[in-house]
C-alpha cells in the first residue's frame, strides 16, 4: 500500500480481499416525468425534458406492425414502413435522405408485430427541421411507383440472402410452427410469394388505413420544452387526417405443432435450436414475477441455461431464453447455437432446464435475491440518455401502461417471492406443450435425436414459413 | 456554422505501479462506468499462436484468486451491467455499475488483474477454448460472407505482419494451445503499467481515486511492453475468390490505409461515407438506386494503432456481375479524384461528424461510452483531451484534402479483390481472381 494520499479527504479505504464489499446505500432517481397533450386530429405528444447534452430525440409510435398485414400479404406493413422515407410532395427519396443528412440526423425506422415507429435523433439546434421532415415521412410520403418496385425488389433479394442464415431461417419457420397463420406466425418481412403479389396501391391503402394519428404517439425526449414541441408538432402534422380505421381482428387461433422438427442443413458447423411455445401476453398480472423467473432460468449470463450450456458444457457462446411480449400471447423461447455433435445433449439438458424450474428444482432464495437484484439495482441505467428514454416511454404508449410504471417497477419486483416464480413458470410455461426446432445438419445428429423421447423429428423444407 | 463546444472534461492520475486512472464526473444517472483496458490485442500474437489474446479475454470472467467463482455473479448482483472485447490492438473490460457498487468493480478489477494466475486451472481453460470454438462457429463459420475477413487481411497483410489473421484466430491455434503460455502471457501484458483505468459517471473525483489507489497501488508493474513494429504495402492488384455457402456473389475491395488519427484517417473516413454509406452516396446512388445492380453497398475505413485498411463491400443483384459492380465502383472513385466534392456533400460530411461526436457524449459506459473514449485517446495517443481535436480532424477535412486522400491510399493498382462465389457458381467470381484458401 502506498502512503494515503495528502490530495484526498475521502474516508479512509481499508481493502479486505478476505470478502466482497457490500454495495452502500442506493443513491436516489427521479424517473423522467412526462408531458402529455392530444392534437385536435387524435395524436398524442408526449416530451421529457432530458436537457443534459443538447440533442433531442423524436420517436413516432405507431401501433400497428406486422400483426396487421392482410391476409395473403404478409409483409405489407414492413413494406409500407421502408417506403416511408422514399420521398415526400416534390422531394425525391434521394433528397429526403440528403435532407436529413443535412441535419446530421440518426434515422431508422422499426417494425415488430405490435407497432411500426419512425425515430430521428438531432442536435437541439435542429430540432424543428428534424420534426418536419419526420411529419412528411409518416404523414405525407410520397409511395411513387417507381420506388415501390425498387424497394420490394430489394426486400425480395433480402429474402434471398436470409435463406443463407440459420439464425433467421429458425426464427422465421419457430414463429409458424407456433403460430400458423396467426397474425404473429411471420416475421415483419413477410415471404416472396405475398411479396411478389403486391402493388403500389396495396401500400397506399395500408398507409391510409394504419398510419393515423389515432394510433399514433410522438415522443420527443431531450433539451426541450413541452409547449414548444406541441407548437412544432401542430405545424407538422396539423394536417394529418384520420382516415376511417382499419378493424383489426386477431385470429386467435394457434396450431398444435410437432415436438420436435428439423429444417436439414448439410455441413453446418453449429444446430441452431430454438425450443418454446406460445405463453402470455404483456397485460398479464404475472409480469414481474415472470421476468425475474426468466431472469433465473435465461435472461442473464449467470442464468441456468447460460451457465449449464456455456460455462458448464462448452456446448455454445451463449444461450438465453426471453418471454416476448406483445399485446396478444407472445412467445416463451429458449434459443442456443451449439456445436453439431452436441445437438441431442443440448436439447435435452434445455428441456430439463425448461421442465425444473417449474418444480423439481425450484429457484432458490438465493437465486430469487439475485434476479431480482439484477432487475432492479442497475434500473436507473436505462434512463441515461435522450433515446434510451424515448424508448422506454414508448413501451408505455403501445401497452398502455401508467405514468407512474417506472417509479413502480422495482417495488413491484422486489415483491416476488419464489412461491410466486413456480406459480407463475406452472401457469404459463407447459413441458409438454415445448416444441423444438433444429436448424441443423440431419445426417450427422439424427441417429442421436431418437433418445429424446420426442417422437420421430418431423422434417421441413428450409422454407417452411 | 455554429459549432457546439464539445469537450470532454476529465482529470488523470499516474499511479507509481504505471497505471492511468482517468476520472469524469456526469451526474445525470446515478452510475458509474468502470472501464479497463489493457495495450494487448491479437498485434501481439505470433504466427500459430493466434487466437490467444481473445482466448485470454475469456478467462478473465472466470475467477481470481480471492473470488474463485464466476466474475459476472456479484456484479450482476449489484445491478451492474458488464462485458470486454477484444481487438487488434488492445483489450478492454467495463462495468456499469450503480455508484454504490463502485467500490465492488475495483475490488473486482484489481483482483483480476493482480491475482488471477492462482485461480486459473486446466480445466476452466478447456472449457472457454470450447466456447471460444463456438463463438467462431457461430460468427464465422456458419454465417454467410463470415470468412471475409480471414481472406482479406491475409491478402492485405504479409504473414509476418501482425494484422495478418483474425483477432478469433486459426482453428489449429486453439487446440494448440497450452496453459503455461497463458500464463506468460498474463504476466507480460497484464500489469498496471500496460493499462488505464476510466471511472466516469456519478462520482466524486477525490473519493474514486483515493478508491482506485487503495485497490491498484499494491499491484507490481510489469515490464513496459515494446510497440510492435512492422510495415505493409501492397504493389498490385490481389485478385482472389472463395466459395460460399451463399446466394448472391458479392465483391470486396480494399486498400492499405494510414494509421488511427495518422494524417489521411480522417479524409478516408469521410471520403469512404460519401463514396458509400446511407442513401445519399454516390455508390449507394449509382449501384442500388438508379442502376440497381446490387442490393447493398458500403465502406469503412478500419483504422487500427499501426495501419489501417478501408474496404468497400458490395452485394450482386440477380442477373448482374462483380465485373459490372467492380467497373462501376472504380469508375465513381476516378470522378472523385478527377471531380470535386460539392459543397453539399462536405458540409452533410461535417454536420454528421459533428453531430455524432455529441451523440458520443450521452453515456458514460458501454463499448463507445465516455469511458472508452477517454481510455482510447489515452492508450494510443497518451492524450485523452483529444476527443475535441478528434473531432476538429473531420472539421479541417477539406474538397482538397479528401480527393488526395482517395487518389494517393484508394489507388486501383494497389488494392485487393476479393470474390464470394455460391458453391459451384465459381464463374461468378470477379474476372482474372485465383481461390483463396480461407477457414
Amino acid at each position: 500500500m502506498s502512503a494515503p494520499d495528502t490530495a484526498s479527504a475521502a474516508r479512509e479505504i481499508k481493502i479486505d480481499r478476505s470478502r466482497l464489499p457490500e454495495p452502500g446505500p442506493a443513491r436516489p432517481f427521479a424517473f423522467p416525468a412526462i408531458e402529455k397533450s392530444t392534437l385536435p386530429n387524435g395524436l398524442r405528444v408526449w416530451t421529457v425534458c432530458h436537457p443534459q447534452v443538447p440533442v433531442i430525440a423524436f420517436d413516432l409510435l405507431v401501433r400497428r406492425g406486422a400483426s396487421a398485414d392482410p391476409h395473403g400479404k404478409d409483409g405489407l406493413a414492413a413494406l409500407t414502413a421502408d417506403m416511408l422515407d422514399e420521398g415526400s410532395g416534390d422531394r425525391s427519396a434521394i433528397e429526403m435522405h440528403e435532407a436529413l443528412a443535412r441535419l446530421g440526423a440518426q434515422f431508422d425506422t422499426d417494425i415488430g408485430s405490435d407497432a411500426a415507429s419512425v425515430s430521428v435523433t438531432v442536435l437541439t439546434r435542429f430540432a424543428g427541421r428534424a420534426l418536419t421532415l419526420l411529419a412528411d415521412v409518416v404523414a405525407r410520403p410520397a409511395l411513387r411507383d417507381d420506388d415501390f418496385t425498387r424497394v420490394r425488389q430489394l426486400r425480395l433479394h433480402r429474402l434471398t440472402q436470409l435463406r443463407d442464415m440459420p439464425g433467421v431461417v429458425a426464427d422465421r419457420a419457430f414463429l409458424k410452427l407456433l403460430y400458423g397463420s396467426h397474425p404473429y406466425g411471420h416475421s415483419p418481412i413477410g415471404n416472396e410469394a405475398a411479396l411478389a403479389g403486391m402493388t403500389v396501391d396495396d401500400v397506399r391503402a395500408f398507409h391510409a388505413a394504419a398510419i393515423r394519428p389515432s394510433v399514433a404517439t410522438l415522443i420527443a425526449v431531450g433539451e426541450c420544452d413541452h409547449g414548444a414541441v406541441v407548437r412544432l408538432a401542430t405545424e407538422a402534422f396539423g394536417d394529418w387526417c384520420e382516415a376511417s380505421g382499419d378493424a383489426v381482428t386477431p385470429d386467435g387461433a394457434v396450431p398444435a405443432a410437432a415436438a420436435l422438427n428439423i429444417i436439414p442443413r448439410s455441413n453446418a458447423p453449429q444446430s441452431e435450436l430454438r425450443i418454446g411455445h406460445v405463453a402470455v401476453p404483456r397485460d398479464t398480472p404475472d409480469y414481474h414475477p415472470l421476468l425475474v423467473a426468466n431472469t433465473i432460468l435465461g435472461g442473464q449470463f449467470v442464468s441456468r441455461i447460460n451457465l449449464n450450456l456455456r460455462e458448464d458444457k462448452g456446448f455454445t457462446y451463449g444461450a438465453r431464453t426471453a418471454f416476448e411480449f406483445r399485446r396478444l400471447p407472445g412467445p416463451f423461447v429458449l434459443q442456443v447455437s451449439v456445436q453439431t455433435t452436441a445437438t441431442a445433449r443440448a436439447i435435452e439438458e434445455s428441456i430439463g432446464e425448461i421442465a425444473g424450474i417449474r418444480g423439481p428444482r425450484p429457484v432458490t432464495s438465493e437465486e430469487l435475491a439475485l434476479g431480482i437484484a439484477a432487475l432492479t439495482r442497475g434500473y436507473a441505467r436505462n434512463f441515461e440518455t435522450a433515446e434510451q428514454i424515448a424508448r422506454a416511454v414508448m413501451q408505455l404508449a403501445l401497452f398502455d401502461l401508467p405514468d407512474d410504471y417506472f417509479a413502480q417497477f422495482v417495488p413491484a419486483v422486489a415483491r416476488v417471492t419464489t412461491d410466486d416464480v413456480s406459480r407463475v413458470m406452472a401457469r404459463h410455461v407447459d413441458p409438454a406443450r415445448l416444441t423444438t426446432l433444429i436448424v441443423g445438419d440431419l445426417d450427422v445428429i439424427g441417429a442421436d435425436l431418437g433418445a429424446l423421447g420426442l417422437g420421430d423429428p418431423v422434417v421441413l423444407p428450409p422454407d417452411a414459413f | 456554422m455554429r459549432r457546439i463546444p464539445v469537450t470532454l472534461s476529465f482529470t488523470k492520475h499516474t499511479l507509481a505501479n504505471g497505471l492511468d486512472v482517468l476520472l469524469h464526473e456526469d451526474h445525470t444517472c446515478p452510475i458509474v462506468a468502470v472501464n479497463l483496458w489493457y495495450h494487448v490485442g491479437s498485434k501481439n500474437e505470433r504466427p500459430g499462436h493466434t487466437g490467444f489474446a481473445h482466448l485470454f479475454e475469456h478467462l478473465m470472467f472466470e475467477g481470481s484468486q480471492h473470488h474463485d467463482r464466476g466474475y459476472f455473479q456479484p456484479l450482476q448482483g449489484a445491478g451492474a451491467t458488464l462485458n470486454g472485447s477484444t481487438n487488434a490492438d488492445r483489450t478492454n473490460y467495463w462495468e456499469v455499475v450503480p455508484s454504490n457498487a463502485l467500490e465492488l468493480a475495483l475490488w473486482m478489477e484489481s483482483d483480476r488483474m493482480g491475482y488471477l494466475l492462482p485461480a486459473l486451472t486446466e480445466a476452466k481453460f478447456s472449457n472457454q477454448r470450447d466456447v471460444v470454438l463456438n463463438e467462431r462457429r457461430q460468427n464465422y463459420e456458419n454465417r454467410p460472407y463470415g470468412l471475409a475477413p480471414m481472406a482479406l487481411l491475409s491478402a492485405l497483410f504479409p504473414p509476418d505482419h501482425p494484422y495478418h489473421w483474425t483477432t478469433i484466430g486459426e482453428v489449429a491455434d486453439l487446440h494448440a494451445v497450452r496453459l503455461d503460455e497463458v500464463q506468460a502471457f498474463f504476466r507480460r501484458y497484464y500489469h498496471p503499467a500496460n493499462a488505464s483505468l476510466a471511472l466516469a459517471g456519478d462520482i466524486d473525483s477525490d473519493e474514486a481515486l483515493a478508491m482506485a489507489r487503495a485497490y491498484f497501488d499494491e499491484l507490481e508493474p510489469g515490464d513496459r511492453v515494446d510497440p510492435v513494429d512492422a510495415s505493409a504495402s501492397l504493389s498490385s492488384d490481389t485478385r482472389i475468390f472463395f466459395e460460399d455457402r451463399v446466394e448472391l456473389p458479392r465483391l470486396y475491395l480494399a486498400w492499405l490505409t494510414p494509421a488511427m488519427f495518422a494524417e489521411g484517417d480522417a479524409d478516408l473516413d469521410l471520403g469512404t461515407d460519401l463514396l458509400a454509406n446511407g442513401k445519399t452516396s454516390r455508390l449507394y446512388r449509382r449501384l442500388v438506386f438508379d442502376e440497381r445492380i446490387a442490393t447493398d453497398v458500403s465502406a469503412a475505413q478500419n483504422s487500427r494503432e499501426i495501419a489501417g485498411y478501408t474496404q468497400i463491400t458490395a452485394t450482386a443483384a440477380p442477373g448482374h456481375t462483380l465485373d459490372e459492380l467492380e467497373h462501376a465502383i472504380l469508375e465513381e472513385m476516378a470522378r472523385l479524384v478527377a471531380e470535386s466534392p460539392t459543397d453539399d456533400e462536405m458540409e452533410r460530411g461535417r454536420v454528421q461528424a459533428e453531430s455524432q461526436f455529441v451523440f458520443r457524449l450521452q453515456t458514460v459506459g458501454g463499448f463507445g461510452g465516455k469511458s472508452d473514449q477517454l481510455n482510447a485517446y489515452n492508450m494510443f495517443l497518451g492524450d485523452p483531451a483529444y476527443f475535441d481535436r478528434d473531432l476538429a480532424r473531420y472539421q479541417d477535412v477539406t474538397h482538397v484534402s479528401l480527393q488526395q486522400a482517395i487518389a494517393r491510399y484508394l489507388a486501383p493498382s494497389r488494392r485487393v479483390t476479393l470474390s464470394i462465389v455460391p458453391h459451384g457458381r465459381v464463374s461468378l467470381a470477379a474476372a482474372d481472381s485465383e481461390r483463396a484458401v480461407v477457414s
